[in-house]
């Protein structure tokens, strides 16, 4: 029974807990055992707040037991929080030494509005250190292992929340990205995470890595389930000045819709730039694969050209060190976090904090946009990348002129070995390079899985980007190729992912 | 450190020119600060107006004070000057304990009020325009309790404690263009710009602009370059002055320090220097191992502020009479001299005559009272006409009194130093001390009868038509009733009584 | 590194590396500078690559999303306690935050 509970969707789940057949209570327990049977393994949580979980879970079950609706379509249903969304019921680590239990005294506007949706909070998920890396090798408290295989990398930096999904410990979980973050890894484990709009998603609560990049979003096994998130978590928020005051696009018809397996009169554009060399043979074949599978669907592919994307992880690796080397300044040992007392003026005592509390790859980033920021040579670095961001989002908006939806590869390879490119900063940025494009313009994109690597066994991904605000056709396309994949393989992708072995 | 050398003012003035800049922060008298929904009042417990953005807790974010902007934007118009029609918010990196972001959020180079100009008047009526680089919104900063040590200074305190409730609060940073060609004038100058620029803000209503509680604050930059040389000598920049007599103070002492500097045929070093309050003297600050890169970038947590034309023409309609308008129009509606309408404004009496002509005063008796009589008892007591412990209302009834006759000019004094001991309200003094005239014509009949009795050379006289004569009669009169009498009227029975 | 033209690759050196990471208050290690100048050398190397970009007239993009003139009333919302203020302090002495002696000036 606690087995089957966990392989459910989230849309399977809560409908079982809605019509009362299962209890919010059970669904969380379940998942909190198998938390606690595979987790030592997967190493997907940093924290488990079972107690808080239960708590949460029994209020829905009085709830519905008192005749009340559901506070939400997914009321009930387990999630699995990335830790760098401020909770003031568990710490908040970001994945670092320097906030190393770290008891915020305020919610997140995401985690609020998870709570007012009756989503049971089932804990806080690994990361790399304030979201910077793309493996989760560089989180402070270890790495996360891939459930495909453990001795693999999961993507990052939101590895813990896309393993957390792939080993069946949470049906749902929230990711950030900031550069690919949700996105990658969701190609590497075989889930479907979703990077909204810029300003879709409040940020309040999110502890920043690039102000101007981060983006909170839906993390799922499911388009549909993606979709039911999203509409929860999405939204103007008067705390965050760059929240989008808009409805949230109506991604959850929008993927019943496509889930009809009808794409005709849609335009998918294929990114010429981002196809081709550099893309592990698998991969490739995955992606043409899925092309031949829109074109079955009923859309008309077309190519289009971005000719700056190719100067878009440079771009990035200059934009994001800057903000970063500024939002990071505030870890200082005065207010909160880790206090090093090393030296006796306070200065001393912040350079010896930071040196302790940072890992290797965060303190690279930082000094990485110091440089960048230094007058002299801003304009040539900082300056300059702005002005690349500018004509990045002129490439999407003619892009977007031709095509509804732009397709790429999710990720260049599949998932690669833990330690294999942790020293190599240059090679693990490459893995960055099909995302960053979306994250420099603020428009929307999702990871869909697109079946595993011949050569390996591993799951691809295809990425679908949409125009800002655009999210519902991208939800249609993606739950529309999700079905037919699925019909083809006679099984919902999830189902093929072999059980965690050590 | 060897105490600099400091040159003889007017030998400073004989060989050099001093050119002045002045940076003034102003706090803001918003509800809430500038980023955030906490309070900004002053004085309460340490650590008590403070939420997740203004502590700069991971996560949290900045949302615009709409006042803000606008009190921003009433003061550049104000101090005539364009507002930009967009601008976005900068950040200004740089570590500091009471700084909770490490990073003050700030306007760099797109200032929302640019190019204006304040014009200023001196002592002896001389106009000086001052011109105003920009008007900039920024944050302040938290303030930090030094402790241990023999000064409870920042240099040689053990440990710091840091409060911050004043974290975040709104400020307004007007910067003037440099001032050159003041000459002999620059510390005048500099205290006029001051005084100008804090009555106008307080007409504006936006701020409290107490230089004592730090609502206002001012930095002086100042550099010499030799008399007539045209060329621009390097500047030092002294903070921490903190009243209007400092800032001129400040300027006179930099000025003797720079020639001191430049005589010996050193260069001054550029650098901030701390204003002294009891010494009157500046005080180098620490020299920074690394030079100061701030490293600004636009702020991507607040979007651009693109006010429209409507919106600023609406702030405009706004603006009250500002100071100049109004000393232009009581000048005109009390005929005063430009000499009198200065005396009036060097006593710092204009808003108390203004009020006591508002509570029913002639200007003329309201002006005389307050420039002579008051300034005096101010002057005497050590403190600011506007700290005497007297209102305009209970001027205005004083006045009252002696136009009515009641009182005649040396009862009021009396009055007045009645109320300025604190015995209460005019009617009440007149009461307590029995200062009322006698304005009975028996007892002075009485009285004068009684007074030409006594000088009967000096009746003769009046009786013989030299009225002039009265005077000793009248001086004698007033002595017999302690100066309660009315003289005119006495002048009038005296000579009713001669039959003159 | 001349300023105009970053492509070309100059060394950034363990002194610009332990300059700058002074100005961002780490104390790195001796070990650290000579890695850190090594690999940022390698990445400012990649990263000059924005500068192959011909953008004079381009503006730049500081926010991706257009938005203007968002603001806030001028509204008290409750702040948080003293307690809760200062339950994250290394160290806290009379409602205030307690920290080493400061050694530099205000700016
Ligand atoms: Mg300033
Ligand atoms: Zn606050």
């Amino acid at each position: 029974m606690s087995d089957d509970l966990t392989r459910l969707s989230a849309a399977e789940l809560a409908e079982k807990i809605h019509v009362r057949e299962v209890s919010a209570v059970e669904a969380a327990q379940a998942h909190l055992d198998r938390i606690a049977a595979v987790d030592g393994d997967v190493h997907a949580f940093l924290h488990v707040g079972a107690e808080a979980a239960l708590a949460s879970a029994t209020l829905v079950d009085e709830s519905l037991a008192a005749g009340t609706a559901p506070a939400s379509a997914l009321a009930g249903v387990p999630l699995a929080l990335k830790d760098v969304l401020t909770t003031t019921d568990m710490p908040t680590t970001v994945g670092s030494k320097i906030l190393e239990g770290w008891r915020p005294p305020y919610d997140a506007t995401v985690t609020s509005k998870l709570r007012a949706a009756g989503i049971t909070i089932l804990g806080k998920t690994n990361m790399d250190e304030f979201a910077m890396g793309s493996s989760t090798e560089y989180s402070a408290y270890g790495p996360t292992r891939n459930p495909w295989d453990l001795d693999r990398i999961p993507g990052g930096s939101g590895g813990g929340s896309a393993a957390a999904l792939a080993a069946f410990e949470a049906p749902l979980a929230i990711g950030t990205d900031t550069g690919g973050s949700i996105r990658q890894p969701a190609a590497m484990t075989g889930t479907v995470g979703v990077k909204p709009t810029y300003g879709g998603v409040s940020r309040y609560g999110l502890v920043a890595c690039a102000s101007s990049l981060d983006q909170a979003g839906p993390c799922a096994r499911t388009v549909l389930d993606a979709a039911l998130l999203h509409e929860i978590i999405g939204g103007h928020d008067p705390m965050d000045s760059t929240s989008i005051d808009a409805p949230v696009p109506a991604v959850v018809e929008a993927a019943r819709l496509g889930a009809k397996g009808d794409l005709s009169g849609v335009r998918v554009g294929v990114v010429r730039e981002l196809t081709g060399e550099g893309y592990q043979a698998g991969v490739q074949e995955n992606f043409d694969a899925a092309l031949r599978e829109l074109e079955k669907l009923g859309a008309e592919v077309v190519e289009v050209s971005a000719p700056h994307f190719q100067y878009g992880l440079a771009a990035y690796y200059l934009i994001l060190p800057s903000e970063v080397s500024s939002n990071l300044a505030r870890f200082d040992a005065m207010r909160y976090g880790l206090r090093v007392d090393k030296g006796a003026s306070a200065e001393e005592v912040m350079a010896a904090t930071r040196e302790a509390g940072f890992g290797p790859e965060v303190k690279r980033r930082i000094i990485l946009g110091t440089y960048a920021l230094s007058s002299g040579y801003y304009d040539a670095y900082y300056g300059q990348a702005q002005k690349v961001r500018t004509l990045i989002g002129r490439d999407f908006a003619a892009a977007f002129a031709q095509a509804d939806v732009l397709v790429s590869p999710t990720a260049p390879t599949t998932a690669f070995p833990i330690g294999d490119k942790v020293d190599d900063p240059l090679a693990m940025y490459l893995n960055d390079l099909a995302t960053i494009p979306t994250n420099l313009a603020g428009t929307a994109a999702m990871s869909v899985p697109s079946g595993v690597a011949a050569e390996d066994g591993l799951p691809t991904g295809l990425q679908i980007m949409a125009p800002a605000l655009g999210e519902a056709v991208m939800y249609r396309v993606g739950a529309a190729y999700e079905a037919a994949r699925d019909a083809a393989d006679g099984s919902p992708f999830a189902s093929r992912t072999p059980e965690v072995k050590p | 450190m060897t105490a600099p050398t400091l040159v003889d003012f007017d030998d400073v003035v004989d060989r050099y020119d001093p050119t002045l800049g002045l940076e003034v922060h102003v706090e803001l008298s918003t509800n809430t600060k500038m980023f955030c929904g906490c309070p900004t009042t002053f004085g309460a417990e340490p650590n008590t107006q403070v939420c997740p953005t203004c502590l700069g807790l991971p996560g949290s974010l900045p949302v615009v004070n709409r006042a803000a902007v606008e009190a921003a934007i009433r003061i550049g118009l104000a101090l005539n000057c364009s507002i930009a029609p967009w601008g976005r918010f900068a950040r200004k990196n740089y570590f500091y304990p009471d700084m909770p972001k490490n990073f003050q959020t700030s306007q760099y180079d797109e200032p929302i009020a640019v190019d204006g100009h304040l014009d200023v008047t001196l002592e002896d009526g001389t106009s000086v325009r001052v011109e105003i680089e920009r008007a900039h919104m920024e944050e302040d900063t938290g303030k930090s309790l030094h402790v241990g040590g023999a000064t409870g200074r920042i240099h040689g305190a053990e440990y710091s404690l840091l409060d911050y409730n004043r974290a975040g609060v709104p400020l307004i940073e007007i910067v003037t263009k440099m001032i050159p060609g003041t000459g002999a004038r620059a510390p005048e100058v500099a205290r006029a710009y001051v005084t100008a620029l804090r009555d106008l803000i307080r007409s504006l209503g936006v701020s409290d602009v107490r230089m004592d509680q730090g609502s206002m604050r001012c930095d002086v930059n100042l550099s010499l370059s030799p008399k007539g040389s045209g060329i621009l000598g390097t500047r030092s920049e002294t903070k921490n002055v903190n009243s209007l007599r400092s800032v001129e103070r400040a300027v006179r002492y930099e000025m003797s320090r720079h020639a001191g500097v430049l005589d010996a045929g050193e260069k001054v070093v550029q650098e901030t220097r701390h204003f002294q309050e009891d010494t009157a003297t500046t005080r180098s600050g620490r020299i920074k191992e690394t030079s100061e890169d701030y490293r600004y970038f636009p702020e991507p947590d607040l979007v651009p502020i693109a006010p429209s034309a409507e919106w600023v023409e609406e702030l405009r309609g706004t603006l009250p009479e500002l100071p100049w308008e109004r000393r232009a129009r009581i000048q005109q509606e009390w005929q005063l001299s430009d000499a009198e309408l200065r005396d009036l404004v060097n006593a710092d009496a204009l808003d108390l005559v203004a009020a006591t002509v508002d509570a029913g005063a002639p200007s003329g008796d309201a002006r005389s009272w307050w420039v002579s009589y008051l300034s005096q008892q101010a002057n005497t007591r050590g403190v600011a006409l506007d700290a005497l412990p007297i209102t305009p209302a209970q001027l205005a009834r004083v006045i009252e009194l002696v136009t009515t006759g009641e009182l005649n000019n040396k009862l009021a004094r009396q009055v007045v130093d009645g109320v300025l001991e604190g015995e209460g309200e005019p009617d009440e003094v007149v009461a307590s001390r029995g200062l009322a005239v006698v304005s009975d014509d028996g007892a002075l009949i009485a009285a004068v009868d009684e007074a030409l009795a006594a000088q009967p050379d000096v009746a003769e006289k009046i009786r013989g038509g030299k009225v002039a004569a009265a005077g000793a009669i009248v001086g004698a009169v007033m002595k017999a009733t302690k100066g309660q009498a009315d003289a005119k009227r006495v002048r009038e029975l005296i000579i009713e009584r001669c039959g003159a | 590194m001349s300023p105009e033209s970053p492509s070309s690759g100059g060394a950034i050196t363990r002194d610009e590396v332990a300059h700058l990471a002074r100005l961002a208050r780490l104390a790195v290690t001796d070990d650290e500078l000579g890695v850190f100048a090594g690999q940022l050398d390698v990445i400012l190397g990649a990263v000059a690559r924005v500068g192959e970009v011909a953008a004079e007239d381009i503006p730049p993009t500081s926010h991706s999303v257009p938005l203007e003139n968002v603001f806030r009333p001028d509204e008290l919302r409750p702040s948080l306690t003293q307690e809760q203020a200062l339950s994250g302090a290394p160290a806290a002495e009379d409602g205030r935050f307690r920290v080493p002696q400061i050694l530099g000036e205000e700016q």
